[in-house]
C-alpha cells in the first residue's frame, strides 16, 4: 500500500477502536454516576431506589431542624407541600441553609425512607431556587389544586 | 441622563457593528478596496461607543443611580467604590456589557495589528468579528438592557451586591475569563475568513499564533482565579467541583490548548490544516456554550443565579447560528485545505496528534457529562446530576497519558526521529521518576504508609520536570547564560510544562493527603490534625463597613510553638441579610492551614471546619507559571518579524 494511505488507514482504525471504547465507557460511567432527583412525595411513595446515591430536596420545614448536643449530627424535614422527607446529615450546613428555604441533599435512602445525606446544598442568592425544587413544588401545588377541584366536584 | 447617553451609545455601537459585518465583507467579494479599508475605522469606532456605554453604566453605579433597575439590584450606598465598579459585571446585563466591551477591544486590537495582512483577509476577519458583535449588541439591547429604568418608583436604597462577589478575586476573575472566551473569537474569525477565501498557509498560521496564545493565557488566568476564589471564599476549602459552569470554562481551555499545539504543527510543517481550523471553530463555539450555560441558568450550579428563559433561547439560537454556520462552511471548504505530508511514527507531528487526541477526548467526555442532565431532562428521563467520580474516572488517566507523552515529545523532532535516539534519552528521567514515586510518598504521609495517588502524582511531576531538565541541559549545557540564546517559544513551552508539573503536584498531593475535620468546639477545646494542634479560644462580635460578624480566634501550634493565629468570620450583611463564611488561611508552599466557621451551636460552641492541605497552593502557582509560559511564547521574535514574511508570501485570493 502507498505509505500515506497506510498511515491514513492506521489512523482511521485507531480512531474507530478508541472512540467505540470511549463511547462504551462513557455510557457505563454515566449510568454509574448519574444521581437522580426525587421529590419527597416520590420518595415516600417508594419510587426512589434504596442504597443508591440519589438527590432529594424541597423546602426545609419550619421547626424541623434538630441538632445533636454533642456532635455535628443534624436532622431536618424537607417538603414539596404534599409529603415530608426526613434527612440526616453530619457536618456543617451551608450558609444559606434555613427553615422555609430550598435545600437539596445528596445521599442514600435507608430502610425507613430516611435520607442519609453526604452533602447538603442550599440556594446561593436570595432570588434563586434550584430548578428541581421549583419544579417539585409546582408539581405538588398543581396536584393539590387538582385534588381540591375534584373533591369540590365530588361534593356537588 | 447618563443612562440614556449610555443606551444611545450602545445603539450606535450596534449600528457600527452592523456596518462592520457587512461593508468590508461585501467589499472583499466585489474587490472594492475602499469598502474593505473601512473595516479598521469601524472597529475603532465600535470600541469607542461600547466603551462610552460601559463607562456610563459604571458612572451610574458610582452615583448610586437606583432609578436603573440593574444598579438597584446590584449595588448599595454602603458598598465601597471599588466594589461598585466591579458590580457593573456582577450580574447578567453587566456581564454581557463586559463581553461586548472586550469583544470590541479584541476587534480594535486586530484592526491595529493586522496591517501587515493582505487587505482582503483582514477585512474579512474584522467583518466576522463585527457579526459576532451584532449578535451580542442585539442580545443586550433586546433582552438584557442594563439601562432599563425603574420609573416612577425609584427605590431609595439598592439591594446590595451579592456578598459572595464582594471580593478582590471576583473583581478580576470575570474580566480575565471573558478576555479568554472572547479572545477565541479572533482565531475563530481568522478560521472563517480563511475558509471563505479557501486558502490557509503557514504565514497565516504564524499570524494567528500569538492571538491564540494570548486568548489562552487570559482563559488560563481566569480559570485559575475562579478556582482560587472558590477555595478561599466559598469556605469549604474545595478548589474544583466539576460544576457545570467550571466545566464550561474548562472545555474551551482544553480545545484552546489543543489548538495552540496543532497550529504550531501547521505553522512549522503545514500539516493538520483543516484540523486546526476546526479546533478554532470549536474553541469559540465552546466559549459561547459556556456563556449560554452560565447565563441561561438552566443547570443547577454555584453560578446559577436567578435567570430568564427568554435569554436562554436567544443565546441558544445565536450559538446554533454561529456553530452551525461555521461548520457548514467548514464542510464545504475544509477538506480542500488539507495537504498531505508524510511523517513517521516517532515524529513531533505524531506526538502533537496524541496531545490533540487526548485533549479533545477529555473535552468530549466533559461535554457529555455536562450536557447529559440537560438532554435527560428534555427527554424526560428524570432530573439527573452527574457526580465528580464520572469526571475523575476519565480525566485522571487521560492526564497521565498526556504527561507521559509530553515527556517523550520534548525529545522528538519534526518529520521523523530515530527511535534509538528517543529510547536513549528516556531511561534516566524515567528512573528518577519511578524512584521518587517509590520513596517520597512514605515521607509525605503521617504514618509512613504508601498512597497510590501520591505515588502517581510524584511520578508524573518528576517525570515531566526531569525530561524538561534533560532537554534544557542538552540545549544549553549547564551554562545558564546561554538561556538567552533559546527562543521565547521554546522557553515559554518549557516554563508552561513545568508549571503543569507543579499544578499536578498540588492537585494530586492535596487530594491524597489533605485532612479535613468538621467539629463541634466549645471555647477552650483542642483538636489535633496532621500534627497541628488547633485551640478554639472564643468568638468576638466585630463590625465591617456593610456587615457585622462573629470572629473566631483559633490558635494553631506545632510542637508547642505557635504556628498561626487564625480569625475566620461568620458575616451577616446588613442590606440583604445574607450570611457569609470567611475562611482564614495560614498559607505556605508545602501546606495551607484552613479554618472556617459553621453555625453557632448551644452553650457558646461552634461548628468549625479545620483543614490541613499539603501543597494545595502549588495548584495556582503552577497555573500561574503555565500562563507566564504562554505569554512568553507569544512574544517570540518570529511573530514580530511577520511584517516581512507576510510581504514575502504575497497571497492571491
Amino acid at each position: 500500500m502507498h505509505p500515506i494511505r497506510k498511515q491514513r488507514l492506521q489512523i482511521v482504525v485507531l480512531i474507530v477502536i478508541a472512540s467505540s471504547l470511549a463511547a462504551g465507557l462513557i455510557v457505563y460511567m454515566l449510568g454509574q454516576n448519574a444521581n437522580y432527583f426525587f421529590t419527597p412525595s416520590q420518595v415516600l411513595q417508594g419510587e426512589a431506589p434504596k442504597n443508591i446515591t440519589i438527590r432529594a430536596g424541597g423546602m426545609v420545614v419550619d421547626g424541623s431542624i434538630e441538632r445533636s448536643s454533642d456532635s455535628l449530627d443534624v436532622s431536618f424535614l424537607v417538603t414539596d407541600g404534599l409529603a415530608d422527607l426526613k434527612i440526616y446529615y453530619s457536618g456543617i450546613l451551608p450558609d444559606l441553609f434555613a427553615e422555609g428555604e430550598a435545600a437539596i441533599a445528596t445521599g442514600k435512602l435507608d430502610g425507613d425512607k430516611v435520607l442519609q445525606a453526604s452533602q447538603v446544598l442550599a440556594k446561593h442568592d436570595e432570588n434563586y431556587t434550584p430548578p428541581e425544587v421549583a419544579d417539585a413544588m409546582k408539581q405538588a401545588y398543581d396536584l393539590k389544586q387538582q385534588e381540591q377541584y375534584q373533591s369540590q366536584e365530588a361534593k356537588k | 441622563m447618563i443612562a440614556e447617553l449610555g443606551h444611545f451609545a450602545l445603539i450606535i455601537a450596534l449600528a457600527m457593528a452592523l456596518l462592520l459585518s457587512l461593508v468590508p465583507m461585501i467589499g472583499s467579494f466585489r474587490g472594492y478596496s475602499s469598502w474593505m479599508r473601512l473595516a479598521s475605522s469601524l472597529s475603532l469606532g465600535q470600541l469607542l461607543f461600547v466603551a462610552v456605554s460601559f463607562v456610563c453604566l459604571a458612572i451610574a453605579f458610582l452615583m448610586d443611580d437606583f432609578s436603573l433597575k440593574y444598579v438597584s439590584q446590584n449595588s448599595n450606598t454602603a458598598l465601597p467604590d471599588h466594589y461598585k465598579i466591579s458590580a457593573v459585571w456582577a450580574a447578567h446585563e453587566g456581564s454581557l456589557m463586559l463581553w461586548a466591551l472586550i469583544l470590541a477591544g479584541w476587534t480594535a486590537a486586530v484592526a491595529l495589528f493586522s496591517r501587515s495582512l493582505p487587505l482582503v483577509l483582514s477585512a474579512r476577519i474584522l467583518s466576522v468579528l463585527g457579526a459576532i458583535s451584532v449578535g451580542f449588541a442585539l442580545f443586550l439591547i433586546l433582552t438584557s438592557n442594563p439601562f432599563e429604568r425603574l420609573l416612577p418608583m425609584v427605590p431609595m436604597e439598592g439591594a446590595d451586591l451579592n456578598p459572595l462577589l464582594q471580593d478582590i478575586g471576583l473583581i478580576i476573575h470575570p474580566p480575565m475569563l471573558y478576555m479568554g472566551y472572547v479572545g477565541f473569537a479572533v482565531p475563530f474569525a481568522f478560521a472563517i475568513a480563511a475558509l471563505i477565501g479557501g486558502q490557509f498557509d503557514s504565514a497565516w498560521a504564524r499570524w494567528s499564533r500569538p492571538w491564540i496564545n494570548l486568548a489562552w493565557v487570559f482563559l488560563t488566568i481566569g480559570i485559575t482565579l475562579g478556582s482560587w476564589w472558590a477555595y478561599y471564599e466559598l469556605g469549604w476549602g474545595g478548589w474544583w467541583f466539576w460544576d457545570p459552569v467550571e466545566n464550561a470554562s474548562l472545555m474551551p481551555w482544553l480545545v484552546g490548548t489543543a489548538l495552540m499545539h496543532s497550529v504550531s504543527a501547521t505553522e512549522k510543517r503545514g500539516v493538520f490544516r483543516s484540523w486546526t481550523l476546526l479546533l478554532a471553530i470549536f474553541a469559540f463555539s465552546l466559549s459561547l456554550l459556556g456563556t449560554f450555560l452560565v447565563r441561561s441558568g438552566i443547570l443547577t450550579s454555584v453560578h446559577a443565579f436567578a435567570s430568564d428563559p427568554e435569554r436562554g433561547v436567544f443565546m441558544l439560537m445565536f450559538l446554533a447560528i454561529v456553530t452551525g454556520g461555521s461548520l457548514i462552511l467548514f464542510a464545504l471548504r475544509g477538506p480542500a485545505m488539507q495537504k498531505v505530508k508524510a511523517y513517521s511514527g516517532w515524529s513531533r507531528e505524531v506526538m502533537l496528534l496524541i496531545n490533540n487526541l487526548i485533549l479533545v477526548s477529555a473535552m468530549t467526555m466533559i461535554l457529555i457529562g455536562t450536557l447529559y442532565p440537560l438532554v435527560a431532562d428534555v427527554l424526560e428521563l428524570g432530573k439527573i446530576s452527574v457526580g465528580p467520580p464520572y469526571f475523575n474516572f476519565f480525566f485522571v488517566p487521560l492526564t497521565v497519558g498526556l504527561v507521559i507523552a509530553m515527556g517523550i515529545a520534548v525529545f522528538t523532532r519534526w518529520k521523523s526521529t530515530e527511535v534509538n535516539l528517543i529510547l536513549g534519552k528516556i531511561p534516566v528521567p524515567f528512573l528518577v521518576a519511578i524512584i521518587s514515586a517509590g520513596i517520597l510518598p512514605f515521607y509525605l504521609s503521617l504514618d509512613y504508609s504508601y498512597s497510590i495517588t501520591g505515588g502517581l502524582t510524584i511520578f508524573m511531576s518528576v517525570w515531566l520536570v526531569a525530561t524538561i531538565a534533560k532537554d534544557l541541559i542538552e540545549k544549553m549545557g549547564i551554562n545558564l547564560k546561554r538561556i538567552a540564546k533559546l527562543s521565547h517559544s521554546y522557553l515559554g513551552m518549557q516554563l508552561a510544562h513545568t508549571g503543569l508539573a507543579i499544578c499536578i503536584l498540588g492537585v494530586g498531593l492535596s487530594s491524597a493527603y489533605d485532612q479535613i475535620r468538621e467539629l463541634r468546639m466549645a471555647p477552650g477545646d483542642k483538636a489535633l490534625i496532621a500534627g497541628y494542634e488547633f485551640t478554639f479560644s472564643g468568638v468576638n462580635a466585630i463590625a465591617g463597613p456593610n456587615f457585622s460578624a462573629f470572629q473566631a480566634h483559633i490558635i494553631v501550634t506545632k510542637n508547642n510553638q505557635v504556628v498561626a493565629n487564625l480569625f475566620p468570620e461568620k458575616r451577616h450583611y446588613n442590606a440583604g441579610g445574607q450570611v457569609m463564611t470567611e475562611a482564614d488561611i495560614d498559607p505556605s508552599i508545602t501546606r495551607d492551614i484552613y479554618v472556617s466557621m459553621g453555625e453557632p451551636l448551644a452553650d457558646g460552641a461552634w461548628a468549625l471546619s479545620l483543614q490541613v492541605k499539603p501543597f494545595v497552593r502549588c495548584i495556582w502557582l503552577g497555573a500561574l507559571m503555565v500562563s507566564i509560559g504562554g505569554l512568553l511564547a507569544a512574544t517570540d521574535r518570529r511573530y514580530r518579524r511577520r511584517r516581512q514574511s507576510a510581504s514575502n508570501n504575497e497571497v492571491a485570493l
